[in-house]
């Protein structure tokens, strides 16, 4: 069947829509399993709506790039943060700043902010993507503002990953992806980054006996 | 001047309103009682409810003030003029002309707050906590309903519902993220205030959960027949609402009797499928902490402010 280009344009706004829903529950969410359940879904819709792009530019690489976004955003990353939360045997986790429905203000604010400074950007590209540029520094700052509001280490790591995967969806939505080498550099720095991280939370439990990272504060050398 | 056909058409609704109603109230609990597996009440209970309390002599506490009276009247008659305003069978309505979506939302506000009123009237505790909680879960529960109908209003540049519908009804078939959004905060809104399952159980005398009950507890028989058919009411001019912004085709355009008379099938159905849906969220959630209910209707929020932006990004 052939999609017509009008309708992929609309497809991939609706899943750039959907990547914004996907970042408010995840700053919403209190349980730390369904934050990676969140994340595996922000994986698939980014290799929906790459695949999409890929499909309607024609452009080979992109279809490489949905590729691995789901071989390691979707399938490895979210299995290795489940072994890891099981091992810790950490469940309820949420130890937020401040309290949701603030949070959501905040990011509210955030997306207004996104879409304004995205609409020069937009109006410049020529890219079938344009409108979702805005969507996708949103999803950024989104991210941003979960590894600001979290004090523990699980969630701020998402926050890191959900970054990662917003960075993607813009370098995509501007200029159709970035160059393979890039591509692969950054996923393979992605997955050495989660195994580190993944050291780290067990010597910060043995140490403190809990995952806040505030506790790091009291490390200081006399 | 007004047509004579318009005048024919907005009576006709509001006549078809009054009487579908309790019907709509009826057929949810109906469909509730299937899913849980019993037999089930019957469509005409709600009728057969009001006649029955239509008959009954009133009781009324002796330190009622005129306002405990009135407060009835005024609310089923805050609920009527709302169901004169939605477009239900046809867009050619006189009254909605006088009235745009932001007067809606006023006229909703209007009955709550008498209600509210009425519930503290009396002066018992039961009253005044469910007073308390209505006006809690009202103001969160506003601004979304107001957003997601400026979200319509965007769309088709327009705040008359009846102008609205016209234009959705005949717009291009195509993904509409920013509707999507909007569709889901007004569901959330709408369980909302009309104390279903997520927020409030319409089911129980439980005084720890209750809101719209311990509203009324203090009403019997002429006022409480009013209030109850306001309340299914008010469930109907939600779903008519819905149905309305959210899948407008098959609504008669003009005040052509036999338009309408085209039109009604479909609105049956639509509100038949509707109602099953609404038993459905209540079956399959659970009901929420009284404090959970900010975030619960500040995602509502949240996304009815979502689909505003999303619209303006995307979509202009």
């Amino acid at each position: 069947m052939m999609l017509t280009p009008e309708l992929v344009g609309q497809i991939i706004n609706l899943l750039a829509a959907v990547m914004l829903l996907i970042s408010f529950a995840m700053i919403a969410q209190r349980r730390v399993i369904t934050l990676v359940d969140l994340f595996a879904l922000q994986g698939f819709v980014l290799m929906l709506s790459t695949g999409f792009v890929a499909y309607t530019t024609g452009q080979t690489h992109l279809w490489y790039s949905a590729g691995i976004t789901l071989l390691l955003k979707v399938l490895l990353l979210p299995w290795i943060l489940h072994r890891l939360i099981r091992k810790l045997n950490v469940k309820w986790e949420f130890e937020g700043l401040i309290n949701v429905p603030t949070t959501m203000l905040l990011g509210i604010v955030l997306v207004i902010l996104s879409f304004n400074l995205a609409l020069p950007i937009a109006r410049v590209a020529g890219t079938i993507t344009r409108g979702t540029v805005g969507i996708a520094l949103a999803a950024v700052l989104l991210a941003f503002l979960m590894m600001i509001i979290r004090s523990k280490a699980i969630p701020q790591v998402i926050g890191f990953l959900a970054m990662e995967n917003a960075l993607f969806f813009a370098a995509t939505a501007a200029t159709y992806g970035m160059p393979m080498v890039v591509e692969l550099g950054i996923a393979l720095d992605v997955l050495v980054g989660v195994v580190i991280l993944g050291v780290f939370f067990f010597q910060i439990r043995e140490r403190f006996d809990s995952l806040d990272i505030h506790h790091l504060e009291k490390l200081k050398e006399e | 001047m007004i047509a004579w056909s318009g005048i024919t058409a907005q009576v006709i609704e509001v006549v078809l309103a009054l009487l579908l109603a309790p019907l709509l109230t009826g057929w949810v609990n109906q469909c509730r009682a299937w899913l849980q597996n019993k037999s089930g009440p019957g469509l005409l209970r709600p009728y057969k409810t009001l006649q029955k309390l239509f008959a009954k002599d009133a009781v009324i506490a002796s330190n009622a003030s005129p306002l405990f009276r009135t407060t009835p009247y005024i609310v089923f008659g805050c609920m009527s003029l709302a169901a004169a305003i939605v477009p239900t069978l046809g867009t050619d309505l006189p009254f909605s002309a006088a009235a745009d979506a932001i007067a809606l939302v006023g006229l909703f506000a209007l009955a709550r707050v008498f209600i509210s009123l009425a519930a503290m009237d009396i002066g018992t505790a039961f009253g005044t906590l469910g007073a308390r909680r209505e006006m809690m879960i009202g103001f969160l529960a506003e601004p979304a309903l107001l957003m997601v109908l400026f979200t319509a209003s965007l769309i088709s540049q327009s705040t008359s519902l009846a102008t609205i519908v016209e234009r959705l009804a005949h717009m291009k078939l195509g993904i509409f993220p920013s509707l999507a959004f909007a569709g889901v905060a007004f569901t959330m809104v709408s369980l909302a205030e009309n104390a279903r399952i997520p927020i409030d159980n319409p089911a129980t005398h439980l005084e720890l959960t209750m809101i719209h009950e311990a509203m009324v507890l203090e009403y019997s028989s002429r006022h409480l027949a009013l209030i109850e058919w306001a309340s299914a009411l008010k469930l109907f001019v939600y779903s008519c609402i819905g149905i309305a912004i959210f899948f407008p085709f098959g609504i008669a355009e003009g005040g052509d009797p036999l338009g309408l008379l085209y039109a009604l099938p479909t609105l049956i159905f639509k509100l038949a499928i509707g109602g099953f849906l609404l038993a459905l969220i209540e079956m399959i959630s659970a009901k929420l902490r009284i404090f959970r209910a900010p975030e619960f209707l500040g995602a509502a929020f949240m996304l009815a402010v979502l689909a505003l932006l999303i619209h303006e990004l995307l979509e202009t």
